[in-house]
């Protein structure tokens, strides 16, 4: 077990070199000097080869991704051009906001999913079974914005139940909740029609395994059967992959956020890109490819925990 | 085709919605009842008639219209950048799946593109690149590229530990003519599944980034676009978002549907020759 987190370990951080070293030759392809939008638009060209030099331009690649690297590392991810606020602090005003709907979105994509599809298993053939998979597979080609414009004009504009988007600054109160009511199911949405379909189907190998029938034979009652050997067991697949969606459910922030004015790490980087806030883009994706490969890590030791038959060999 | 299919109700379904819309969009030129860009401000946001069977929008623009030319520029880009995504990602897999000595650096690459969320890695494409429909299918076909090498290599190692293929190496054939002639043509059915599966994908991500404001840019005609711009008038004209995300749905439907049957067929068939 030892040996297996050290490989992955170790894989994982070539994976983070690999991805910083991607986002950092990405942003510097991007088009437009860096140094020229600092200096302004009426700076001099000395003015703007002095930002350069201030900013370590002039140095070869190798050195620039070097101290980018170890900046990074040190947290220090550069000043935002627009707000002149380190880009740390940014992630660190939004991304809370980000996790919180990943959090709760993917909290009612498992409950949704896993009911589903165990009455699904359970009701194999009938027409609640069909009713129920034909319901994930459209569930799995709904596009994320059509979900949310459709939740918006139905709850919102038509019903007027509840608000169209943002965020009030409580954490904690009732209006908080209602203005999150939309974001979550939304992008849960994404996710509950594959875990239903990976639940029924993790559901049906699992009833027919030999410690099942056993049980059967024991003479328990089925629903014990069902809920306690059966679902237990096809849960972990189910779990495994519910902690990849996380990550998944991260990118997916980025529609749903800019679709509900949901000041989140997703918005923040929308806005960015359409103000050619380099040092922004570069920070919120270099911390959200980091989030996720840190989230697949944890699945991967997870699993392991979860199943102790699973082999490290 | 009669016996890929048979039984599976959903998929022929998907198959028959599929080959409608194929046929709609490929015949916009003719079946289109306006010209895609005419403007008729008096006739701004008009819902569903016999007039304009989809409405109008902001603009005056025949919806019915821009659904059959924007379902071009969609599915062209599905289409395209599922292409991208299997010639560079297959030929990928297929080296670092045949040629031991390739596939710990092949893969390791791989890994750091899929360390990206899909929207991000095809945002951060799109902000190098000018906006457009070459950048839609870079940036989407980019994200395609991890993922169908990661399937043909597996498809690849399948095959080449199958006797055949190993009676083909034990003969003296050349690499090249393993390739072509074995591994190849034993591996493409699962990756022709993944392709299906692929192009629903893509038309969802292109979709996402025209949204977003960062695909095809107006006054082109695009689905995901065309819900961008209709969100403005939700309340008194919901039809203007809604008819281009249903086009979407359904066609990402029936694709997922087409691509479940030929799953389910492709697994039996894997299974009875197991």
């Amino acid at each position: 077990m030892l040996g297996y987190i050290a490989r992955r370990l170790r894989a994982t951080v070539f994976v983070l070199v690999g991805v910083s070293a991607l986002v950092f030759v990405m942003v510097r392809l991007i088009p437009g000097d860096p140094a020229l939008i600092l200096a302004g638009v009426d700076a001099s060209r000395e003015q703007a080869a002095e930002v350069r030099r201030g900013l370590g331009l002039d140095q070869p690649i190798w050195v620039q991704y070097a101290r980018y690297v170890r900046r990074a590392v040190e947290g220090d991810l550069g000043k935002s051009i627009h707000s002149r606020r380190p880009v740390w602090r940014e992630i660190r005003d939004h991304f809370p906001a980000t996790l919180e709907l990943t959090m709760v979105s993917l909290a009612l994509a498992g409950a949704l999913g896993i009911v589903v599809g165990v009455v699904s298993a359970v009701r194999r053939g009938s027409a609640l079974d069909s009713l129920a998979m034909v319901g994930s597979l459209a569930g799995v080609s709904m596009p994320i914005f059509l979900l949310g414009v459709l939740l918006i004009w139905l709850f919102s504009l038509y019903l007027g139940l509840l608000p169209t988007g943002g965020s009030p600054p409580c954490l904690f109160c009732v209006d908080h909740l209602r203005h999150l009511v939309l974001p979550a199911i939304t992008l849960a949405g994404v996710s509950v029609g594959m875990v239903a379909r990976l639940t029924r189907s993790t559901m049906l190998e699992v009833i027919h395994e030999d410690f099942v029938r056993t049980a059967r034979a024991k003479g328990l009652a089925e629903r014990l059967v069902i809920y306690k050997h059966a679902l237990r067991n096809a849960m972990i697949p189910v779990v495994t992959y519910m902690g990849l969606q996380f990550g998944v459910l991260l990118g997916g922030a980025v529609v749903t956020e800019q679709i509900f004015s949901w000041p989140g790490m997703g918005r923040m980087l929308v806005e960015a890109i359409e103000s050619r806030d380099y040092p922004v883009i570069q920070g919120a994706i270099l911390f959200m490819a980091a989030v996720f490969v840190a989230i697949n890590l944890l699945v991967d030791l997870l699993y392991g925990w979860l199943d102790p038959r699973i082999s490290y060999e | 085709m009669n016996s890929l299919f048979r039984g599976r109700y959903l998929a022929v379904a998907g198959l028959a919605c599929l080959l409608v819309f194929v046929a709609g969009v490929l015949l916009a030129p003719w079946i289109a009842p306006y010209d895609p860009q005419r403007q008729v401000i008096a006739e701004r946001l008009q819902g569903p008639s016999a007039k304009h069977w989809l409405g109008t929008d902001q603009f005056g623009r025949d919806i019915f219209s821009r659904v059959l030319y924007g379902g071009q520029v969609s599915l062209g880009i599905a289409l395209l950048s599922v292409l991208l995504g299997l010639v560079v990602g297959g030929l990928l897999g297929l080296g670092a799946g045949y040629f031991r000595r390739l596939d710990g650096p092949v893969m390791r690459a791989m890994d750091v593109l899929l360390s990206f969320p899909a929207v991000l890695l095809a945002i951060m494409v799109v902000t190098i690149l000018r906006p457009g429909i070459l950048t839609v299918i870079i940036a989407v076909g980019v994200r395609s590229i991890p993922a169908f090498a990661r399937m043909v290599r597996g498809a690849v190692l399948v095959v080449r530990s199958l006797p055949y293929a190993e009676a083909a190496a034990a003969i003296g054939a050349s690499h090249l003519r393993t390739i072509t002639r074995t591994i190849v043509p034993n591996s493409l059915p699962p990756v022709l599944v993944f392709s299906t599966l692929q192009i629903a994908n893509n038309i969802l991500l292109a979709a996402i980034l025209s949204y977003l404001g960062l695909g095809i840019q107006p006054p082109g005609a695009e689905w995901g676009l065309m819900v961008s711009q209709g969100r403005g008038w939700l309340r008194d004209a919901p039809h203007v978002a809604m008819m281009p995300g249903l086009a979407i749905f359904a066609v990402v439907l029936a694709v997922n549907m087409v691509g479940d049957g030929l799953r389910d067929r492709l697994d039996v068939k894997l299974k009875e020759s197991a």
